[in-house]
């Protein structure tokens, strides 16, 4: 019994040389480490802007020696929208958040701010969405003549966004793990830390895009 | 753990009239973003520039705010802005060596 309550209590105690919790440490480490990668992404496609021989392009209109015509295949409004759902999802993840670190406190309880399985839902939610504009925007170039091997803009764009999403559905996956945790057994301000990681994560993604969108879609 | 858990979670958070507004400045430059992006000044010198300060804004808020690495340790500071550091200065080299740069 005495055993029992020592691997217990043992199982909530981190001493740390740092102070600080291991996960966290580890997570800050690797979103480090991902600044790297999205560099060396973004990085080639700048290198490879502009220097693709043949169309589709980005911003400019092209016409193949056959005498076929394609339009400029970027869709500012549908990104803007996505970019716009990024964004929202941030709010929402930072007010999951919230409600999980104050639940039970006053102004939390009984309150939509206090409803931490609405704001993790919320975000899962914008995640998808923001996935499904993405879907819609490949499966539109993919329509249009643009493919991953078309062109060096293609090879480029679609590997840099390609990545950024594949990391936007790591993280919808990990929200709706977390809400399956939060509908299972309920979450407390104990798990804050749990939470506050995966915030971390998809804040990560979030600035990622901003870049994305500002080097990509804004400037020609 | 809860010691050190407490030390790395009752640090100041932003509240959520700061996160409210830090969501409306950040729609709001993105729409500036946009805007500008269809009127004329797209043509000019100062576009470029002008939409990559706007980029580096939003940026810098979301990790100050919403990652509220304003408000955490020293540590966490460093493992971020290092590799970004890095980060940076390895795509404005790129760019240089591959003339996409030039002094």
């Amino acid at each position: 019994m005495a055993t029992a309550s020592a691997d217990h209590a043992h199982e909530h105690v981190h001493y740390t040389t740092t102070g600080l919790d291991h996960r966290k440490i580890a997570i800050w480490a690797f979103i480090g480490s991902e600044c790297m990668l999205f560099a060396s992404l973004i990085s080639t496609y700048l290198i490879y802007k502009g220097r693709s021989i043949v169309g589709p392009f980005p911003h400019e209109a092209w016409t193949s020696p056959s005498g076929q015509k394609f339009n400029a295949i970027l869709n500012i409004p549908v990104t803007s929208m996505s970019t716009f759902v990024l964004l929202m999802s941030s709010l929402a993840m930072v007010l999951a958040l919230a409600a999980v670190e104050n639940r039970g406190k006053p102004g939390y309880v009984g309150t939509a701010l206090g409803n931490s399985k609405l704001w993790l839902a919320a975000t899962a939610l914008l995640g998808a969405t923001f996935l499904g504009f993405q879907a819609f925007e490949f499966t539109s170039f993919v329509h249009e003549g643009l493919t991953i091997k078309t062109n060096l803009f293609g090879s480029s764009f679609f590997t840099l966004t390609g990545f950024h999403g594949a990391h936007v559905t790591v993280g919808v996956l990990w929200l709706l793990t977390l809400l399956a945790i939060d509908f299972k057994r309920g979450l407390t301000p104990k798990d804050a830390l749990i939470v506050d990681i995966c915030a971390l994560y998809w804040h990560f993604v979030d600035v990622v895009w901003i870049a994305i969108f500002t080097l990509v879609y804004l400037i020609k | 753990m809860t010691d050190h858990h407490h030390a790395d979670h009752e640090h100041e958070h932003p509240t959520w009239t700061q996160y409210k507004w830090v969501a409306i400045v950040l729609t709001a430059i993105t729409a500036v973003e946009v805007w500008i992006y269809y009127t004329p000044f797209k043509d000019s010198p100062l576009f470029v520039p002008v939409l990559l300060i706007m980029s580096a804004v939003k940026f810098a808020i979301v990790v100050l705010f919403y990652m509220h690495l304003k408000y955490d340790h020293k540590l966490f500071k460093a493992l971020f802005t290092g590799p970004l550091i890095i980060a940076m200065c390895t795509i404005m080299a790129l760019l240089f060596l591959f003339k996409k740069l030039s002094i």
